[in-house]
Formats: structure tokens, C-alpha cells, sequence
């Protein structure tokens, strides 16, 4: 039998050792971020520090853009047929190196993943499609986002890391189905999306789709009013949609805000507009170039309720704040920086509402009251 | 100053822990001693550093004046005087008051033959404000993790370093020390209560004695601790306040760096439902 206090003594020991399994040892990394004293700054460890990822080599040395144009000399170029023929096949097999998976069967490999091999002009193969209207969403994000993306910009590796879905994607959550037992009401579900709080997940649909209004809910009127009906849960939707951000940067709440008013933009940090102008181009790539290729894709690239995988901030970023650490990619590959001229659309109606909607500052959305 | 009649009694020889009877004498009602004497350095010059750091903060608005720690870059080391060096002789300052004026406690009660209740309670006190600018820092490795003297800054300060930690109402220690710190209240207005209403009974009736307090409580919750357990369960309350703040903060950063929310994915984790 064991006397009391020696149970004391053991439960001490097992909730000591939990209590330090669960700390992180070492030394810590500390980036001070704003004025001295106001406790804007970065603590990490690390140990604890995700890789951001290696950089595929060119697959060989870009060519000179003289020679004839890809369009004269292939059939069916509908978007790079302005690029000349040897640097239109250098993007052709650094995408195939960025995207088609090393494992893939025979019959899918290499330029055969998106090309039926009896005829390479041929779109029966739907990721041909697809990745026709991915090359224009890339043009478009280089284009017009620079003020998000910079001069280091993007290429299909910033999102795809060598496999054919990017990793970290959404889609719409299924709906509940009614019940009341065991209905956790879209939230109290720990994940990494939400930091593992008890938040709601799977609301990307309310802030990153084409007609998702700004994350915001600081009230202006004391009471509710049928202009201002932002409500507790709003508070929290917000709350998970900026973990999102947080938790896909790798950063913490004060990389952007000054906690004092999150609101203000004057008291912000220069990330936080350039965070917002992601937000923009995250709502214009998912509504403008990934959701309209619903018809295309086939069932298995589609979420259970029919939408296809759509980008967040974690796409590209992949835990960095600066995707694959900010590594000048994008200068490799000309053909995918600017938008090409007269580029058709496919198969949805592309837009110039992408280029309008860069154009408004957040400095405009303050001014607008939000 | 007029003597309260029964205070000539506590006016005792000896005690005293460092200067035998040199500094043993009142000043009015006010005992002196070595720790008084230090006390009033320490008090003296920190304050007249805040006056000087606020001359020169270009505010006297006494909600903005601010003392800011130096920058992370300086380390542990020291800071030029405008850029954090004040903050550290300031913070030099404080803890040499505070520690000063517990020994000072701690002689009084030598004085007055009783335990060192008052002095442990505030050394909780200033053991909590150490952590905050002495140990936290040192173990993030530099002085600039420390908290501004200001009456709105350090409170953007606290909100701030609670969002380094995305939502700090997950940090076990800060749970337990709001808990603490509700409880103490909780404790401090019923115990209030019922005193007064024990005391200032009904016209024409007696005052209560504790026999009617504690059936009060007996009849309410089934338990009374008593008049003077409540004293001992509030000192409890109030230093597990303390003392799991200075918990909660030290623990992050120094031995948590990410979301408070993940950390209780060990619980997730274990074994028996994984």
C-alpha cells in the first residue's frame, strides 16, 4: 500500500513531468519589430524553425528571347504564344519539373501529366487546361499584385513544391448535418488553421473568395443597429481568420498590429498593408482563376461540396514569411512575370478586376470607414 | 504628530537586522531603521528619474508619460541614458525601494514578536515584478523584455506580449492566476459582507457574534473556515495570484515561443485516445 504522502508525491511528479514535456528548452531567437518597451517583437526557438525549402535549379540555362515565337512554330499556344519557341520549352520543362509528381505512372509522366503524347497541342487532358489557366493566374499575381508579391514574385513552385495539389489548400467545409449530438457547430475542433484554438475552422469562404467582405468587426456605434450588426461570433470568425495568417507566416500577432488597436492603421505595421493587399489577391486568384475551373477538374479534385482547392495565405507561404524564404525565383522565368497580351479566356471570362481591385490601398479601405 | 494611546507599547528596542541602534528610532509615528533609511534613497532617486525621463519624454500628461527599456540590441548590457539606460537605474531603483521597505517589515514585526506574514506577502509582490524585469529578461537575454513605466504603455506593453502568444487565455499558469485572483475577490466581498452585516444589525438588535457568521455560512455552503481561516484562506488566495503570474509570464517566452492554444496539444497527444 502506498502511504498518502507518497501519492502526493507521485502525482506531483506526474503532473511536474507533463507540465516540462510541454516546455521548449534552449536558448530562444528575439526579433524586435517595433518601438523599444512596447512588447512588439518576435520570440523563437530554434529548434523549432521550419525549413523554407529548397529552390529547383533552372533546368537549364534560359535562352535568349530571340528566334522564332512559340506560336508560330506550335499549334493551340492560347497564352505564351508571344514567348519565343526555346524559352517557351524552357517553362514548359521547368513546370513539368515543379509540378508533375517523381512517382507518377508511365503514362502520366513527365510532359504526358498534362500532354496526350500523340499530339501535344491537343486539350482533352484537363490538366492542360488547368495549368493553361494557371499560367495566366501566375502572369496575373507578378503583374498586378506587386505590391504584395514585390519584384520577387511567383512561380507554380511557390504553391506546388514539386507535387501536383499544393499542400495546404481549402475547400468549402461539408455542412452539418442537423444533428444535435456531437454538432460542434464548425468550431471547438483543435487545428492548425486556427492555431488550435477553440475557433471556428473552415471559414475561408467568408474572407477569401471574390465577394468576401474585410476582416473586421471593431464596432462604431455602441449599440446594434441595422447598419452595424457585427456580432460575438463575427469577433471570432475574425479571430480564426487572422490565426490563419499568423499561423501560415509563422509569426505572431504583433508582426502586424500594435495589440493596442488592432484597427488602426497608423499604429500598424508596413506588413500589415502588405498583408492586405494579399488578401486581395488571394480573393481575385480564387475567385477569378481557381474557382471557375470547377467544370474542369474531375470529382477527385474537388471538395465535398463540389468547389475546387483554393489558395490561402499558407499556399505560397508554407510557414515562411516570405514564401521558400524569399528566395528570387520568379527572375528565371520571364514568361510567367507579366500578364501576355491578348491572353483568352479559359474557360471562365478572366477579368481585369484584379488589376482594379490592387489598385485601392488600404489607406482607401480606412478612409472608407472600415 | 499625536500618539495613539496604545502605540507607546509597540515602540520596542532591538530587532533590527543590520545597524544595531543607530538607525533604531521614530520619526513621528514612523519607524526609521537601516531598510527605512535605504527605502527613502532608492524611493527618492527613482522618482526624481521618472521626473527627469518625463522632462524629457515631450509629454506631462500623466497617462502618457512612459519609461521605455532599451533596445533588444543592447542585450544585457547597458543602454545609453535616453535610449533605456534611465529604465534600468530606474529599475534599479524600484527593486532596491521595494526590498528595502520588506526588511523594513521584517524588523517591525521582530519588533513586535509576530510571524513575517506582511513581509512574505509583499516579497510575493516583488518577487512577481522581479520576474517581470529582472529574470524574464535575463532568460530572453536582453533588459528590453522588460515592461515600460507608464500608465497606459505598460498596458499596451502586457497586451502586446500577450499576442506574441496568439490568445493567452490558453496559458495554464495565467488560468490559474485569473482564477486566483477572481477567488481572492470572491473571498475578500463575501467575508466584507458578512462582517458588515454581522456588525450593523437590525435596530434594536444585538451585534452578531461569529457563532451567527458561521452559521451563516454553514447554513449557505455547508462549511464555515472560521474568522480567522478566513484570513489564512485569503493570504492563500492572493499569493497564488502572485505567484502564477509571475509564472504565466515567465513561461513565455523563455520556455514557450508559439501559440498558447498549441501547447495543450500534449493533452491531444495522449496516448490513451490518440
Amino acid at each position: 500500500m502506498l502511504s498518502l504522502s507518497k501519492l502526493t508525491a507521485l502525482g506531483a511528479l506526474a503532473i511536474a513531468s507533463v507540465t516540462l514535456a510541454g516546455c521548449e528548452f534552449g536558448p530562444k531567437e528575439t526579433q524586435q519589430t517595433g518601438y523599444r518597451g512596447t512588447g512588439i517583437v518576435q520570440i523563437t526557438d530554434p529548434q523549432n524553425v521550419v525549413s523554407p525549402g529548397q529552390v529547383p535549379p533552372p533546368p537549364y540555362e534560359l535562352p535568349a528571347p530571340s528566334g522564332p515565337k512559340a506560336g508560330e512554330v506550335y499549334q493551340n499556344v492560347k497564352v505564351l504564344a508571344n514567348v519565343s519557341q526555346e524559352e517557351f520549352d524552357y517553362t514548359m520543362a521547368a513546370i513539368t519539373q515543379w509540378i508533375v509528381p517523381a512517382d507518377a505512372p508511365a503514362e502520366e509522366a513527365g510532359c504526358n501529366y498534362c500532354h496526350n503524347a500523340e499530339n501535344l497541342a491537343d486539350d482533352s487532358k484537363y490538366t492542360k487546361v488547368v495549368a493553361r489557366r494557371m499560367i495566366q493566374m501566375t502572369q496575373n499575381i507578378n503583374q498586378n499584385y506587386s505590391d504584395h508579391v514585390k519584384q520577387t514574385g511567383v512561380t507554380c513552385y511557390t504553391c506546388h513544391r514539386g507535387a501536383a495539389v499544393p499542400k495546404y489548400v481549402w475547400t468549402d467545409p461539408k455542412p452539418s448535418d442537423g444533428r444535435l449530438m456531437g454538432n460542434k457547430r464548425g468550431q471547438n475542433t483543435p487545428d492548425q488553421s486556427v492555431g488550435y484554438a477553440s475557433l471556428p475552422v473552415g471559414t475561408y469562404a467568408k474572407y477569401m473568395r471574390g465577394n468576401s467582405g474585410p476582416a473586421r468587426v471593431i464596432s462604431k456605434t455602441i449599440h446594434p443597429t441595422t447598419a452595424n450588426r457585427q456580432s460575438v461570433k463575427d469577433a471570432e470568425g475574425n479571430y480564426a481568420i487572422m490565426m490563419h495568417l499568423s499561423q501560415s507566416l509563422g509569426v505572431n500577432c504583433t508582426y502586424c498590429h500594435n495589440s493596442r488597436s488592432f484597427a488602426r492603421w497608423e499604429q500598424s505595421s508596413p506588413q500589415r498593408a502588405l498583408a492586405w493587399y494579399g488578401l486581395q489577391m488571394v480573393k481575385n486568384t480564387n475567385e477569378e482563376y481557381i474557382h471557375p475551373l470547377a467544370s474542369v477538374f474531375p470529382a477527385k479534385r474537388l471538395g465535398p461540396q463540389g468547389d475546387p482547392y483554393k489558395t490561402n495565405c499558407a499556399t505560397c507561404h508554407q510557414m515562411q514569411r516570405k514564401p521558400l524564404g524569399g528566395a528570387q525565383m520568379a527572375k528565371d522565368y520571364p514568361a510567367l512575370r507579366t500578364v501576355s497580351a491578348a491572353a483568352p479566356a479559359v474557360p471562365g471570362a478572366a477579368s481585369a478586376t484584379g488589376a482594379a481591385a490592387a489598385a485601392a490601398a488600404p489607406a482607401a479601405a480606412a478612409a472608407a470607414g472600415n | 504628530m499625536a500618539l495613539l494611546s496604545f502605540e507607546r507599547k509597540y515602540r520596542v528596542r532591538g530587532g533590527t537586522l543590520v545597524g544595531g541602534d543607530l538607525f533604531d528610532f521614530w520619526v513621528g509615528p514612523f519607524y526609521v531603521g537601516f531598510f527605512g533609511i535605504t527605502t527613502l534613497f532608492f524611493a527618492s532617486l527613482g522618482t526624481a528619474l521618472i521626473f527627469y525621463g518625463a522632462s524629457q519624454g515631450g509629454t506631462w500628461n500623466p497617462w502618457l508619460i512612459s519609461i521605455a527599456p532599451p533596445d533588444l540590441k543592447y542585450g544585457l548590457g547597458l543602454a545609453p541614458m535616453k535610449e533605456g539606460g534611465l529604465w534600468q537605474i530606474i529599475t534599479v531603483c524600484a527593486i532596491g525601494a521595494f526590498v528595502s521597505w520588506a526588511l523594513r517589515e521584517v524588523e517591525i514585526c521582530r519588533k513586535l514578536g509576530m510571524g513575517y506574514h506582511v513581509p512574505f506577502a509583499f516579497a510575493v509582490a516583488i518577487f512577481a515584478y522581479v520576474t517581470l524585469v529582472v529574470f524574464r529578461p535575463m532568460l530572453l537575454g536582453a533588459w528590453g523584455h522588460g515592461f515600460p513605466y507608464g500608465i497606459f504603455s505598460h498596458l499596451d506593453w502586457v497586451s502586446n506580449v500577450g499576442y506574441q502568444y496568439l490568445h493567452f487565455h490558453y496559458n495554464p499558469a495565467h488560468m490559474l492566476a485569473v482564477s486566483f485572483f477572481f477567488t481572492t475577490t470572491l473571498a475578500l466581498s463575501m467575508h466584507g459582507a458578512l462582517v458588515l452585516s454581522a456588525t450593523n444589525p437590525a435596530k434594536g438588535e444585538d451585534v452578531k457574534s461569529p457563532e451567527y457568521e458561521d452559521t451563516f455560512f454553514r447554513d449557505l455552503i455547508g462549511y464555515s473556515v472560521g474568522t480567522l481561516g478566513i484570513h489564512r484562506v485569503g493570504l492563500l488566495l492572493a499569493l497564488n495570484a502572485g505567484f502564477w503570474s509571475a509564472v504565466c509570464i515567465i513561461i513565455s517566452g523563455p520556455f514557450w515561443t508559439r501559440g498558447w492554444p498549441e501547447w495543450w496539444s500534449w493533452w491531444l497527444n495522449l496516448p490513451i485516445w490518440m
